[in-house]
This record gives C-alpha cells, structure tokens and sequence, in this order.
C-alpha cells in the first residue's frame, strides 16, 4: 500500500491557486524527492500532506489515515523548510522537549545528534549556531522516535557539500530500516540520490520517474540539464495545446499564463519577453 | 490534554526565560518600581496611595503579563515552531495550559515581590490579610495571560500584537473604577463596565484594602476566574491545526 495517496487536491493560498486537482501516489520505504522551482507547490503539497494545510477539495490519506487524523501524529515527522526550533535554546534542550511531545525515547535525543553531527555542540543555543547548524537542529527534531513517513522541506540548503553527502546517507540509512522519506530540494543534483522523483511545475506534475529514467528519457547525464529540458518541453505542450483549441476554432481555454499560478520568476520573464513560449 | 506534554511545555517556556535573565528582571522587578513611583508620587498627600495604591498592584502584573504572553506566543506561530509543534501529537489545550503555567509562575513570583515591596517599603495600608492581595495579583496576572493568548489568536505581526493593548487593556482601566467608583459613572459606561474583567479585578482589591471579608472578596475574584478561564478556553479554540 502506498504511503501517500492524493486525489484530486485543490488548495488555495491567497488568490492564487496552488493545485487544482491533484494526484499523486508516494510509495513506501522509499526516499521520494519532490522537485520543481521555487514556488510550484513543494511546500504546499508537503504542508497538505503532515495535515497542517487548510485544503479546499479532494483527499490527502497517509498511512491509510486521513492526512493530519489524529493517530498519525506519532507516526508521521515534518520539518518545515525554515528552521523550526526555538532560538532561545540548546540543541539538547529543543531535543528534550520534542522527544516527550512525541514519546521519544530520551536516549534518541543524543543518537539525532550525532546523527546530524552537532554532538560537540549540543549545549550551545541555537541562535549561537550557524544557518546550517540550525537547519540540521530541525532536521534531527524530524527523526525522534520512529515516524514511519519523514516529510523534510529543503533539508540541506545551506549546508556544503561534505555535509549534503552524510545527511543523505543519513536518510538512506532511515529508508533502508523501512522509513519512507519525501524530500524536496533545488539542488539537482541531489535528486540522483533518491529512489523516485516528482517533479512539480506551477502546481501540476510534469514527471513522475526514476533518476534513471529521467537522464535516459532527456537524453541527457547531467539532472540540471534533464529538468531544464522536462520544463521547457511541458512549456511548450502547454502553447501548443493553447494553439490548438485556438486553431479549431473554439473558445479555448485561458492562455497558460492564468490557468496556473506562475512563479514569480516566470512572472518577470513573461512580462519582458511576452513571446518566448510560443518561440521556444 | 495531556500532564506530560502540558508539563513539558511549561517546562520549556521557562527554560526560554531563564536563557534571558534580563527579561526576568524586568518581569519581576519592574512592577515595584512602578508601584514606588506611585508611592512617592503621592507621598506628600495622606492616604491617597493607600486608596489608589492597592488598584495599582492588580494593573501591573495584568498589563505585563499580557504583553509578554501575547509578544512570545506570536513568536511561537511566527517562527514556524508553532506549525512544526501542530503535527506532533500534542493538544491545543496543551499548548495553552502550559503556556498559562509557565506565566502564571512567572505572575506568583512577581506578585509576591510586588505585594512584599508595597507593604513593606511603601507602606501600604491594607485591613484584610495581605496574602489576599497577592492572590489578587496572581489572579489577574493570569487573567493578563489568557487575554495576551486569545490577542495573539487575532495579530498578525508583533506590531498588531502591541496595538491590541491600547484597545483591549486601556479601557478596562479607565472604565475599571480606578479613576471614577463604577457606581458614580453614567449608565452605560457602568453597563459596560459590568462586563469587563478588570472591574471585578479592581473590586476585588478595594474589598481587601477595605478589610471586607468572604463572598464580598471572593465573588469578584471568581468572576475574575472564569473570565481567565473563559479566555483560556477560547485561546485554544482559536488555536488552528490547519491553516491557509
């Protein structure tokens, strides 16, 4: 049975809308990464999934539960892409306080340490450490007790590549005891690293594959240049299909640009080269 | 709820505090200094600390612990702790009882050095029993709390949080019968006045520094009570596990 189970998920934020309609599946034990520029939804689909985002339709089952129930409090982790911890204390005392919440063991409070690396630390308050200190602080708060789904937003920003490195290893050790992982990145080239890949484009999936998959299917060895080339040809289906409905004459839909929401990136870029999806 | 989770957060507030000694300095000192300033304000004038300043000692402790309260738990939900705390297993009611714990403890330490300093140094003239008073304090201490919690249900920014005082704390002092007995101001305003907690707070005190005894102290520091208690309730109601 599949960790995740989405169906047709409609979520507001403001006036934009996030998803309208979507599906998707995550399977169990494995690291799923959930990719796409910034702004397509990543943080909205993980928030919709740990129970914590006010939905407007369809239906989010996690672990066989309704997403957020009760009973999947224990069983489910989630560490949000800020650093939520508290500021004004040590490592080991956000750790403490966790670990009761969640029932922890409180032995588990100095293995998520050293897990992370910071045991040398652990009696420094957080504001004492740096960004990716207190990134990793989060992170270890996610790993109390034993969550069966671990939902972690951009875990690895601002952490060198050294670091990057070990806490993978890290989250390949977890989903090799059985833990399912979903983790959304930027950074490309992590997505080598995880067993399956989701892509998200301005709320909808443009690609549901493998990393293996994905490099064979674009033609391509390097994933910066796979998901550039995934984007653009999505961007392009899009014009034509707006071309199309045009061509034959029928009230086509609203031109791409407003059947979604888009980043703010694509914003500007639309504004200075209105042209560039019907050229590319 | 929960005792190990509403304890454990409790726990947690104050070990926040004690990472901030200056903050608990001001907590549990600023309040005597005010009250100081009040005594030697109307030092010259015979009796009129002892009439004014008993209301004093309920206003202090009130006002403070409602800022605080209501500045940390903003803090709370906008530093994502909050989100991360709301898929945990723990219940509103825990978040909120821990939090009022954590203060009311605060709020008894501050009112058993504000009541101590007012008698004491100042020389205020009580007829009841003092402790009476600092109970009064610590009750309307926790009443500021449960305000500054449901406040922060409704603020956006600290900015927000900060401009709930002037609205919800000012006019229950001006209408509390610090500056007018409630029963000489105009109809309405009395009225209104019923309905404020800090006017049963305010009633409270001059029953003690008037040495009346029972019902006539205890009634109004019950409707203090379950105003607090009230607000309490609605605070975590407020409490969302979902948000947009």
């Amino acid at each position: 049975m599949d960790a995740v189970h989405v169906r047709g998920l409609r979520v507001r934020r403001g006036t934009t809308e996030v998803f309208n309609g979507l599906d998707l599946d995550i399977p169990r034990g494995q690291i799923t990464g959930l990719l796409g520029p910034s702004g397509c939804g990543k943080t909205t689909l993980m928030r919709s999934i740990v129970g914590v985002q006010k939905v407007d339709g369809g239906t989010v089952e996690v672990l066989g539960a309704p997403a957020g129930s009760r009973g999947l409090r224990h069983r489910v982790a989630y560490d949000t892409q800020a650093a939520s911890v508290y500021a004004d204390l040590t490592i080991r005392q956000n750790l403490r306080y966790f670990a009761r919440l969640v029932d922890a063991p409180r032995t588990d409070v100095d293995r998520v340490i050293a897990q992370v690396g910071l045991a040398d630390q652990r009696d420094q308050t957080i504001e004492s450490l740096s960004g990716g200190q207190e990134n990793r602080v989060s992170l270890a708060v996610a790993m109390l007790g034993a969550p069966e789904l671990i939902v972690l937003d951009e875990p690895t920003v601002g952490l060198d590549p050294l670091l990057r490195s070990e806490l993978w290893e890290v989250f390949r050790g977890l989903s090799d005891e059985g833990t399912t992982l979903v983790v959304s990145s930027h950074v490309m080239d992590e997505a080598l690293r995880c067993d399956r890949l989701i892509l998200l484009r301005a709320g909808r999936i443009i690609a549901d594959t493998t990393p293996d998959n994905l490099l064979s299917e674009t033609g391509t060895t390097d994933p910066d240049a796979a998901f550039l080339k995934l984007i653009e040809r999505d961007a392009r289906e899009e014009a034509e299909s707006v071309a199309e409905s045009v061509a034959e004459g029928e009230k086509g839909p609203e031109p791409a640009a407003s059947t979604h929401p888009l980043t703010r990136r694509e914003a500007r870029e639309h504004a200075q080269h209105p042209h560039d999806e019907e050229r590319s | 709820m929960n005792g190990v989770r509403t304890f454990a957060t409790a726990g947690r507030v104050l070990r926040q505090l004690s990472h901030d000694p200056r903050s608990i300095a001001l907590m549990l000192i600023a309040p005597s200094l005010l009250v100081g300033l009040f005594a030697w304000l109307f030092s010259e004038q015979e009796g009129v600390f002892d009439q004014f300043g008993g209301a004093i000692l309920g206003l202090f402790p009130f006002i403070v612990m409602f800022l605080i309260t209501s500045i940390t738990t903003l803090r709370e939900r906008r530093s994502g702790t909050l989100e991360r705390l709301m898929t945990t297993p723990i219940g509103k009611a825990d978040f909120i009882v821990g939090y009022a714990l954590a203060f009311g403890l605060m709020a008894t330490l501050q009112a058993i050095i504000t009541v101590t300093f007012a008698v004491g140094v100042c020389g205020l003239d009580v007829e009841g029993p003092v402790w009476q008073l600092g109970l009064v304090a610590v009750v309307d201490a926790i009443l500021g709390t449960a305000l500054g919690l449901l406040a922060s249900a409704f603020a956006r920014t600290e900015f927000q949080a900060v401009q709930f005082m002037p609205i919800l704390v000012f006019p229950q002092i001006i209408l509390g019968g610090l500056f007018m007995p409630r029963d000489q101001m105009p109809d309405v305003l009395y009225a209104i006045s019923n309905w404020l907690p800090l006017s049963y707070a305010i009633d409270t005190i001059n029953a003690v520094t008037a040495g009346d005894e029972g019902w006539d102290v205890f009634r109004p520091l019950l409707i203090v009570t379950a105003f607090a208690l009230g607000s309490l309730i609605l605070a975590s109601l407020t409490l969302r596990r979902r948000t947009p």
